[in-house]
C-alpha cells in the first residue's frame, strides 16, 4: 500500500501525532522489557503497530465522550491523557496504579477522562459502549461514545444484539473495528465467511467505512467523518481500520501462525509511525534533529513511568477487601 | 346435549379471574371461535373464545363477578332444539371462594418482627403492586431511573408489573427492547458505568443466563478492578424459580448462583411490603443489586405499611416469627412452607422461629446464629437444588459459629436434585414441600 503523502498537511497536528504515536510504541516497548524481567505478570498485550488508530479518533473527541476498549487497552488510555506514570504502575500490580495494582493490564480506568476500561471478555465492551451512548442519548448532550474491538470480537453475538439496539434507538456510538487480521492465532480469513468488516453493520442499517488503519491522517478524517454523524444524531457508525499487530497476541504468544516476512513486510511498507516521520520531513515540517528531540522527551517520559512503577509499593494488604462495594450514602 | 362452559386456566398461574364482561346474551346462536366473554386475570384482560357450537341457554355468572374460580360453570351451551332446562348443571359456581394458594397461605400473615413506628397504618397490596409501587415512587424521585427489559412499555408488563408506567413516565425512561438479553443488560451496564441508574426487568431469570456474562463480568467486578473508581449503580429483577407446570428451562431458581459472587447484593423477599422497601433500597443502592422476584407471589396480598417513602434495608432479616425449639431460615417462596410448618408445628406443641433472610449477600448470618444459639436446632427451607445451597452455605455457618450450641445436625430442605419436570405430580414431588419441613423439624428435635 502507497504510503500517504498528503499536499496539504498541518504541520503542528501531525507533529503531534508523531509525538503521541511515539510515546504509545516506546511505552509498548519498555512494557515488554519489563514483562522479559519479570515486573509485569500475567497477560500484557502490546498495541505495538496499532498506534495511529486511537491517536488518529482521539483527534475528534471533545470533553465528556466516552471510550471503552478490550484487553488491548495500553494505547488507548495514552491517547486519551491519562497518566504513563499511573498506567506503567498499573502494569506492575502496583499501589501507583491507575487500578491500584487491583485491575493490571487487563483493567484499568479512568472517570476523569472517560475511559471505561480495560475489558477481558472479548465483545463485552461493546455493548456497554453502546451504553455509554445511551447516557448521552438519555441526557440529550451530543457526546458520543467510542467502542474498540477487534476482528476476533466481531463474531461475538452481543456484538450484533448491540448493532440492533444501536441502530434501532439512533445511540451516538462509534464502532472501531480494529482489524488486525488475527484473532490471538486465528486468522481472519480462518474465522469470517466475509472478509468486509465494516459492512457487518448492514443489516442493521448502520453505514461503514473501511480505513487504512497505518495512517494516522486517514484514521483522523475517519473519525472526523464518523463523529460529525453522531453528534448529528444520525445514530451509530463503524469503522474497521485496517491494521496490524507487530507483536504477539499476549507476552506468551510464540506468534507461529504468521511468517516472520509477513511482519516485516508491514513494519517496512506501512509503519504508522515511520510513515509520519516521512512525510514531516520529505515536507520540511520538521528537521532530523527537532525529531531526535521528540524522541528524546518520549523516552524520558517512559524511563519515568518505569521508574515510577518499579518504585511504587505493592497494595496495602488491607486492599484485598476494598472497593467491592460502594458505600451507600 | 347440554354441555357447561367452564371459567378456563389462561396462564400457568391462574387460580380465579373477574368475568370482566359478556359479549354474548341467552338465546343467542353462537360458533366455535366466536368471543364469549372477556375475562380478567391478575395479568390481563383476555378474550374467551367458544369452542363447541350451539345457543347459550344460561349466563350462570354475571357482568363483572369477581373471584370466579377456575373450572367453575360460567354458562350453559345448548344444542339445537334443546331447551334451557337441559342443563347439566345450574348449581351456583364457587363465588369469590378463597383460590388455593391464599387458602394454603400461612396465619401468620404479617411478621412480629416490625420495625414500624407506633400507629403505622397498612393497606392490603399485592407483591405486584408493591413492586411497581416502589419502581415508580423512585422514578418519581429520581430522574436518572429508567426501566428497560422485554414488553416492559407497551404491553404493560410480560407479568403485569409496570403497569400504567408507560403513560406516567414516557417512552424514555420506560424502555422496550428487543429480545436481547445479553445485548441490552451490556447496555444497561454501560449507562449505570457512566452515571445512571437502570431497572433491567428479565422477564424470567432462566433468560439472564443469556446475560451471566455482563452481570458477572462487567457489573459485578468493575468497582474492584478499577480500584473503586467506576460505581455500577443498577437493579437486575424478574422472575425467579419454579412457577407451575412451565418445565425445566423455566423454573431454575438462581438464588445460590448469584449470592456467590462478590461486587453483588442479592435480594430475594417474600412480603409485599419487603418488595416494596427492599426495591427502593436497591434502586437507591451505588452497586449491582439482583433482585429475585417470584411469580407464584406476584398476586399474593400482604399488609404495606401505608409510610411515606417506606424503605427497608438490604443485608438485614427478619424474624416472622418468635419460637423456642427450632429456628427455620428461609426466604421468597420457601418461607410460604416454613411459616406453614411452624403453624403446624404449634398444634403439635413445637415452637418454630421463622426467620426470613430477605437479603442473600450480604446475609445476615448474625441473626441466624443468634437465633440459633437461643433454639440449638436449625433447619433451612429453598426451592433451589441441593448442591451448592444457600441452606448449605447456612449450615456451614452454624458449624463454625455456633456449634457447641447445635443439638442436632442442621437439615436443608430444598429443591430436588433433577431437572423441574412437568407434569403435575412430579413437579410437586420435585419442589420442596410443607411436610419435609415439618419433618426435618420433627428430626432435629427428635420428636
Amino acid at each position: 500500500m502507497a504510503r500517504a503523502k498528503k499536499a496539504n498537511v498541518n504541520a503542528d497536528e501531525l507533529l503531534e501525532f508523531y509525538r503521541e504515536m511515539l510515546l504509545i510504541r516506546r511505552f509498548e516497548e519498555k512494557a515488554g522489557q519489563l514483562y522479559g524481567m519479570g515486573l509485569i505478570g500475567g497477560f500484557c498485550h502490546l498495541y505495538i503497530g496499532q498506534e495511529a488508530i486511537v491517536v488518529g479518533l482521539e483527534a475528534s473527541t471533545k470533553e465528556g465522550d466516552q471510550r471503552i476498549t478490550s484487553y488491548r487497552d495500553h494505547g488507548h488510555m495514552l491517547a486519551c491523557g491519562m497518566d504513563p506514570k499511573g498506567v506503567m504502575a498499573e502494569l506492575a500490580g502496583r499501589e501507583g496504579g491507575y487500578s491500584r495494582g487491583k485491575g493490571g493490564s487487563m483493567h484499568m480506568f479512568s472517570k476523569e477522562k472517560n475511559f471505561y476500561g480495560g475489558n477481558g471478555i472479548v465483545g463485552a465492551q461493546v455493548p456497554l459502549g453502546a451504553g455509554l451512548a445511551f447516557a448521552n442519548w438519555y441526557r440529550g448532550n451530543d457526546n458520543v461514545s467510542f467502542a474498540y474491538f477487534g476482528d476476533g470480537a466481531a463474531n461475538q453475538g452481543q456484538v450484533y444484539e448491540t448493532f440492533n439496539m444501536a441502530s434501532l434507538w439512533k445511540l451516538p456510538c462509534i464502532f472501531v473495528i480494529e482489524n488486525n487480521k488475527y484473532a490471538m492465532g486465528t486468522s481472519l480469513q480462518r474465522a469470517s465467511s466475509t472478509p468486509d468488516l465494516y459492512t457487518r453493520g448492514a443489516a442493521f442499517g448502520i453505514p461503514g467505512e473501511k480505513v487504512d488503519g497505518m495512517d494516522v491522517q486517514a484514521v483522523k478524517d475517519a473519525g472526523a467523518k464518523a463523529v460529525a454523524h453522531c453528534r448529528s444524531g444520525k445514530g451509530p457508525y463503524i469503522l474497521e481500520m485496517n491494521t496490524y499487530r507487530y507483536r504477539g497476541h499476549s507476552m506468551s504468544d510464540p506468534a507461529k501462525y504468521r511468517t516472520r516476512e509477513e511482519v516485516q513486510k508491514v513494519k517496512e511498507e506501512r509503519d504508522p509511525i515511520e510513515n509520519v516521520r516521512d512525510i514531516l520531513v520529505s515536507g520540511k515540517h520538521a528537521t532530523e534533529a527537532d525529531l531526535k528531540a521528540i524522541d528524546k522527551e518520549i523516552k524520558k517520559i517512559v524511563i519515568a513511568a518505569a521508574d515510577f512503577a518499579t518504585a511504587s509499593p505493592e497494595p496495602d494488604i488491607s486492599e484485598l477487601y476494598t472497593d467491592i462495594l460502594a458505600e451507600v450514602v | 346435549m347440554a354441555i357447561n362452559i367452564l371459567m378456563p386456566a389462561l396462564s400457568p398461574t391462574m387460580e380465579e379471574g373477574t368475568l370482566a364482561k359478556w359479549l354474548v346474551k341467552e338465546g343467542d346462536t353462537v360458533e366455535s371461535g366466536d368471543i364469549l366473554c372477556e375475562i380478567e386475570t391478575d395479568k390481563a384482560t383476555m378474550e374467551f373464545e367458544a369452542v363447541d357450537e350451539g345457543v347459550i341457554g344460561k349466563i350462570l355468572v354475571a357482568d363483572g363477578t369477581e373471584g370466579v374460580k377456575v373450572n367453575a360453570p360460567i354458562a350453559v351451551l345448548l344444542e339445537d332444539g334443546e331447551s334451557a332446562d337441559a342443563a347439566p348443571s345450574t348449581a351456583a359456581p364457587a363465588l369469590v371462594s378463597a383460590p388455593a394458594l391464599a387458602a394454603a397461605a400461612p396465619v401468620a400473615s404479617t411478621p412480629v418482627e416490625q420495625d414500624l413506628p407506633a400507629g403505622t397504618t397498612f393497606k392490603s397490596q399485592t407483591v405486584r403492586e408493591a413492586i411497581r409501587d416502589a419502581m415508580s415512587e423512585e422514578m418519581r424521585r429520581n430522574p436518572d431511573v429508567f426501566l428497560m427489559g422485554e414488553e416492559v412499555a407497551q404491553y404493560q408488563g410480560a407479568y403485569k408489573i409496570s403497569q400504567g408506567m408507560l403513560d406516567e413516565f414516557g417512552p424514555r425512561r420506560v424502555i422496550d427492547t428487543p429480545i436481547t438479553e445479553h445485548g441490552f443488560t451490556g447496555v444497561a451496564i454501560g449507562a449505570a458505568f457512566a452515571g445512571l441508574n437502570p431497572i433491567v426487568e428479565f422477564m424470567t431469570w432462566n433468560f439472564a443466563m443469556q446475560a451471566i456474562d455482563q452481570i458477572i463480568n462487567s457489573a459485578a467486578k468493575t468497582r474492584y478492578m478499577s480500584g473503586g473508581q467506576m460505581t455500577c449503580p443498577i437493579v437486575f429483577r424478574g422472575a425467579n424459580g419454579a412457577a407451575s407446570r412451565v418445565g425445566a428451562q423455566h423454573s431454575h431458581d438462581y438464588a445460590s448462583w448469584y449470592a456467590q459472587v462478590p461486587g453483588l447484593k442479592v435480594v430475594m423477599p417474600y412480603s409485599a411490603s419487603d418488595y416494596k422497601g427492599l426495591m427502593k433500597s436497591a434502586i437507591r443502592d451505588p452497586n449491582p443489586v439482583v433482585f429475585l422476584e417470584n411469580e407464584m407471589l406476584y398476586g399474593r396480598s400482604f399488609d404495606v405499611p401505608e409510610i411515606e417513602d417506606y424503605t427497608v434495608p438490604i443485608g438485614k432479616a427478619r424474624i416472622w416469627r418468635e419460637g423456642d425449639d427450632v429456628t427455620i431460615v428461609s426466604f421468597g417462596i420457601g418461607m410460604q412452607y416454613a411459616l406453614e410448618a411452624a403453624d403446624k408445628l404449634a398444634e403439635e406443641g413445637i415452637s418454630a422461629e421463622v426467620i426470613d433472610l430477605r437479603t442473600l449477600r450480604p446475609m445476615d448470618t448474625d441473626a441466624i446464629i443468634k437465633s440459633v444459639k437461643k433454639t440449638n436446632r436449625c433447619v433451612t427451607v429453598e426451592e433451589g437444588f441441593p448442591v451448592a445451597s444457600i441452606g448449605g452455605h447456612i449450615s456451614a455457618t452454624i458449624m463454625q459459629e455456633a456449634f457447641d450450641y447445635l443439638d442436632a445436625p442442621v437439615i436443608n430442605c430444598t429443591g430436588k436434585d433433577v431437572p423441574m419436570p412437568y407434569a403435575a405430580n412430579l413437579e410437586k414431588l420435585a419442589l420442596v414441600t410443607t411436610e419435609e419441613v415439618i419433618a426435618a423439624v420433627k428430626s432435629v428435635t427428635y420428636r
